[in-house]
């Protein structure tokens, strides 16, 4: 532990003290003061000009005016003495301050005391006198009927806000798992609006591609964000999937719902070389050979696949809409 | 002698010591580790363009992609993948791969154009496939929107190549290169063949006016200076958060140390 | 008296006359503040809120928080006649037709990402000098709550343009509500007032952003001051400075010139930021849609954390009885999040019962000298930073050569592994700085200068500490460990049973020091030579 008594005598390792004070330049030397007041004025002017460049930019300078300078680039030069204008106007005044401050104001250092926070004995004791003379007052103790319908009361008046709430938005019942896919919906290019045949996908290609829109109907976000859906095409005899997987594809040709079954972001990117898709958020990353199964990252589901097939005009469609939700799980979802 | 002894207790000795030290390093790593492709002849004018190509890819192409251009295990077929393709790596200098790695990227092209010319021909004479682009054919700033493009870019191309065409990060180190600087009869043919990880956007799926519209979009991000200031890198809010926690605080704990310290 | 103290004079009396207000002037107008750099990172938050005010309300003359579709009409060609919420033309509006707005935006965000960074490096100084143990931890809950609500507020504001990256994270978001076993889905169509992305979501957190967050950031800044002032600053160990007193300046003149100083340094640095540097360029971004997405998707970096947490996360979830749950949304983003900030709001209150120390503490610890609170601060530290890091793996791939699925698994493990060798590695170097400080008081400085003796050894010369320095590196306490009886003496175990074990314990790890040098050592060494 610290020290015994013995030492307290000799005492070398007991607080010395405030050491004495150092003076500055400017406390003994007059000219040094005036010195240091030149100063602080210059700072403050030098703000002042700040303030000139600012309203300089600001009303005669071009907006369409580009100048280069190194590291920045070119940048457009109203911004950046506006911007600089006020930087300096401000950065000056505070540094000027300050420097009033270091130099001028006396810097000797000033001892306060702290008192204790706890309050004196007798007051602790009054404030529970009161407290409890107070409690008797009011009577709750004894009147058990008023505070039980007074809790009552408040508990039933803070339901009231809470029902208010209700209309903030419907129930989803069931559009989680319900898209604008059908079965016969053409497949069209996102953005374009064109129906797709077959021999318009070479192998390798990708298509971004949304469902075709019945006339007078007009694309809604909300719509895009479950109906989005991405076309690959790949070899067929690369496909690794299981029969009734494999009827959803045509000729190669396969496509996925383009909501990422983790978190919702669009999963657009598409390696052809080694046939994955990744999500660039979390990066999950899927296979196409294998409806799109998870190989990598925080997704726990694959993508929903979308079975296609081909109309009477030769057009791509869907056979039937998707078979589960599409985009990240939610509590009521029901599958694998 | 007296020289270095005289200075040798100076306080710069160290630093200029260092730096002289690796002044030498970096120099000698440099020219020793230089490469220098074998200067290739260039063919006679009495040989035809296939005939050329030919020659130039039994001697640069065919050890790792066959002597007909069938592929092996190490690279693949080049059989119809046409002039464009060839145009697009050849021109770009990713082919010939510098080292078998994940990726091959954009370098100094070691042909020039007359021999990348043959090449193509070459291997377009193989199997029909598409043939190549030449910038000065497109008419991208006449017939291109630039809204239009930017709308395509963002739906079929940000998504590995970055809202600004800085580029992203793919799988196992591979990458969606910058595509900054590109040119367009360039940018066409990475569109149409699809190189490496890219996959390809076919003409009706994505139009040769969208085409020269995406392009148009290109050359304008590349053309536009940053409007607030210096740039970033046009990544987002990564180098935002690191500007911040190094000039932003470190700027401002400095004026806080001056602020607090004693004036003397 | 000149006619200037004669007006002063009067103003005075009028306000004194109504309000008494000469007192509590007079008696805060010398109130004391102790002088460190590290103490103005919380002045650095203060003076970046107040900014935020300032430009935030400047661009609500402007902005439109609404999803109605519109078509571009303004000055920026790239984006002409496309199809966009009126929130993201607005936003467009002001950085191009706005003179200054672009400006006045980029000041905005700067100052936002200033002060959750302000936040970060005051609540690490506040944590390795222990001032938020009595009398203080009150003050501590409500800065932890500040630095929650900063996440929040940062989070809504850089969401409000609805451009493609932050309309990205909304849809995140979405998707961790909509995760949220029993009432998810429930929740999530009652924010976005119906499915994702709705027409309400952005006028919705507008309110949040402008109106509800300001109004409790700006009661909880007041309070979180008035505890300061009122219960006086901290102040470092050093010469004259005890537990019963403030040494430092007075308010006026000279911290109302330094302190106010300082705010126009900061406001200046930050419009300085704002003109040299881009930030938040939405126009390259685009109007949001989910069929979009961009490479190098990331939240702001006081999120980068979360965004690393959820990456690195195992794919996760249960399916049973037709139900599902996300574990790998869940856990990384809501329940470690929740045992993390807990974690860190009751950490004054879990350090002083492993401490057994209830009393008030006015005087700041050196780091070295509480090697568990420093290693554990170094700890989670560690922890941040791994998830951090993550949250931009795709950038760092792309930048250093290496690869996402390295950067993942490496933060996986690490994430796991790394922190407890940083708590190792941190207590033991404290141990040794305190090593290095007892020798410094017995020994003295060495000074490198070598002399010979008169029989030949070679000795290095040590100066000895002043009296100033030697108080400074030995006045801090060294408690004793608890001595919690696990049996009474009849041989009866104690009641609170493994919480009395686990105290005894953290107690014994806890006071795990370098006993510091007493008087009586420096006596019995005698002179200080070697």
């Amino acid at each position: 532990m610290t020290t015994d008594n013995h030492s307290k005598e000799i005492a070398p390792l007991s607080d010395p003290g405030i050491p004495e004070h150092v003076h500055r330049r400017t406390d003994t030397d007059p000219k040094a003061a005036k010195k240091a007041e030149r100063q602080v004025a210059i700072l403050f002017s030098i703000s002042a000009i700040g303030t000139i460049l600012f309203v300089y930019s600001y009303t005669f300078m071009s907006e369409d005016l580009f100048v280069f300078l190194p590291v920045m680039g070119s940048t457009n030069a109203k911004q950046l003495f506006l911007g600089l204008g006020m930087a300096i106007s401000l950065f000056f005044i505070g540094l000027g301050a300050v420097h009033w401050a270091k130099m001028l104001m006396p810097d000797n250092e000033v001892i306060a005391h702290r008192h204790e926070f706890r309050s004196e004995e007798s007051d602790r004791e009054d404030f529970v006198k009161t407290v409890k003379a107070g409690a008797e007052a009011a009577g709750l103790g004894r009147r058990s009927l008023i505070k039980r319908s007074l809790g009552a009361a408040l508990g039933l008046v803070g339901l009231t806000p809470l029902l208010l709430l209700r209309d903030l938005g419907p129930l989803p019942k069931d559009d989680f798992s319900k898209t604008s896919w059908k079965a016969g919906t053409r497949l069209v290019t996102d953005p374009g609006n064109r129906p797709i045949k077959p021999s318009d996908l070479e192998v390798g290609a990708v298509a971004q591609v949304l469902p075709e829109l019945q006339s007078g109907e007009l694309r809604k976000l909300e719509d895009i964000g479950k109906d989005a859906v991405l076309l690959i095409r790949i070899r067929p005899e690369e496909f690794q999937l299981d029969a009734e997987r494999l009827s959803w594809t045509h000729e190669g040709i396969i496509a996925f719902s383009k909501i990422c079954s983790h978190m919702g972001c669009a999963v657009a990117l598409y390696e052809q070389q080694t046939k994955h898709l990744l999500c660039p958020c979390h990066q999950s990353t899927f296979d196409v050979t294998r409806a799109a199964k998870v190989i990598f990252g925080p997704s726990a589901r694959p993508l929903p696949q979308l079975a296609l097939m081909v109309d009477a005009d030769g057009y791509l469609v869907a056979k039937q809409p998707f078979t589960e939700p599409v985009g990240p799980s939610f509590w009521e979802r029901d599958s694998a | 002698m007296n020289f270095i002894s005289r200075y040798r207790r100076s306080k710069f000795f160290g630093p200029a010591l260092l730096a002289a030290a690796l002044f030498i390093l970096g120099t000698t790593y440099s020219v020793a580790s230089a490469t220098t492709f074998k200067a290739v002849t260039p063919a006679s004018d009495k040989t035809t363009l296939v005939a050329e190509g030919k020659e130039l890819f039994a001697r640069g192409c065919s050890s790792c992609h066959g002597l007909n251009a069938e592929g092996g295990s190490i690279a693949p077929s080049l059989l119809g993948v046409g002039a464009a393709s060839v145009d697009f790596q050849v021109g770009t200098g990713r082919m010939p791969m510098a080292d078998m790695s994940v990726q091959a990227s954009r370098k100094t092209p070691v042909y020039d154009e007359a021999q990348t010319a043959a090449l193509a021909a070459y291997v377009a004479s193989l199997a029909p496939g598409p043939a190549s682009i030449k910038s000065a054919d497109l008419a991208w700033e006449r017939s291109g929107d630039t809204a239009q493009g930017g709308e395509l870019f963002r739906t079929n191309c940000a998504m590995c190549h970055n809202f600004a065409g800085q580029g992203g990060a793919l799988s196992q180190g591979k990458y969606a290169p910058s595509v900054m600087g590109a040119e367009p009869g360039q940018i066409y043919e990475a569109m149409i063949t699809g190189p490496q990880s890219m996959p390809v956007f076919s003409d009706k799926i994505i139009t040769p006016a969208e085409k020269l519209s995406i392009i148009k979009w290109i050359k304008s991000a590349e053309a536009e200076p940053s409007l607030g200031g210096a740039s970033l890198g046009r990544t987002g809010p990564v180098t935002e958060g690191l500007l911040s926690w190094t000039l932003g605080i470190g700027g401002l704990i400095g004026v806080a140390v001056w602020l607090a310290s004693k004036a003397r | 008296m000149s006619a200037k103290e004669r007006a002063a004079g009067a103003v005075a009396n009028y306000v004194d006359e109504r309000t008494g207000a000469a007192k509590w002037m007079k008696k805060n107008l010398t109130k004391v503040f102790p002088d460190h750099w590290s103490f103005m990172l919380g002045e650095v938050a203060l003076y970046s809120f107040i900014i935020l005010l300032l430009s935030g309300t400047f661009l609500t003359f402007w902005f439109d928080p609404s999803m109605k579709e519109v078509e571009y009409e303004g000055s920026y060609g790239p984006l002409s006649g496309l199809k966009m919420s009126a929130a993201y033309a607005s936003t467009l509006h002001i950085s191009f037709d706005i003179r200054g707005g672009l400006l006045m935006r980029q000041i905005h965000h700067w100052a936002a990402l200033l002060f959750m960074v302000a936040i970060v490096t005051h609540l690490l100084r506040v944590f390795f000098t222990g001032a938020f143990r009595k009398p203080r931890e009150f003050n501590w809950l409500l800065g932890i709550g500040l630095l929650t609500l900063g996440i929040v507020e940062g989070f809504l504001g850089y969401s409000l343009p609805d451009d493609l990256l932050s309309g990205t994270g909304i849809r995140i978001a979405e998707a961790i509500i909509q995760a949220i076993p029993v009432v998810g889905s429930y929740l999530a169509y009652f924010v976005f007032g119906g499915p994702f992305p709705g027409e309400v979501f952005i006028p919705r957190i507008y309110t949040v952003h402008i109106l509800l967050l300001p109004g409790i950031f700006l009661a909880l800044i007041t309070v979180h001051l008035m505890l300061v002032w009122y219960q006086k600053h901290t102040q470092y160990p050093g010469p004259g400075r005890t537990e019963k007193n403030v040494v430092g300046y007075p308010l006026m003149p000279i911290y109302m010139a330094k302190a106010g100083g300082f705010f126009f340094i900061v406001f200046g640095f930050t419009a300085f930021l704002g003109a040299v540097a881009s930030i938040n360029p939405i126009w390259l971004f685009g109007p949001y849609t989910p069929a979009q997405i961009t490479a190098g998707s990331q939240p702001d970096w006081y999120m980068g954390w979360l965004d690393g947490l959820v990456r690195m996360a195992p794919p996760l979830e249960t399916h049973a009885f037709g139900h599902t749950i996300s574990w790998n949304i869940l856990i990384p983003g809501l329940i470690i999040p929740g045992i993390l900030f807990t974690g860190m709001a009751l950490y004054p209150f879990i350090e002083s019962w492993m401490t057994g120390d209830k009393r008030e503490h006015h005087l700041l610890d050196r780091p070295r000298n509480v090697p568990t609170r420093t290693a554990i601060g170094v700890m989670s530290l560690t922890f941040m930073i791994v998830t951090l890091l993550n949250g931009g793996n795709d950038i760092i791939a792309t930048h250093f050569g290496l690869t996402i699925n390295q950067i993942m698994w490496f933060s996986r493990i690490g994430v796991l592994v790394l922190p407890p060798i940083a708590y190792i590695v941190t207590k033991r170097i404290c141990l040794s700085l305190q090593r290095a400080d007892r020798e410094l008081v017995l020994h003295g400085k060495e000074t490198g200068r070598l002399v010979m003796l008169p029989h030949g050894e070679f000795i290095e010369v040590h100066e000895e500490l002043s009296p100033e320095k030697k108080w400074t590196l030995t006045q801090h306490e060294q408690l004793p460990q608890l001595e919690i009886a696990q049996e009474n003496q009849s041989g009866v175990r104690n009641p609170k049973g493994l919480r009395a074990k686990l105290q005894q314990r953290a107690s014994r790890a806890h006071q795990e020091q370098i006993e510091k040098p007493s008087a009586k050592d420096l006596l019995e060494l005698g002179d200080g030579h070697h």
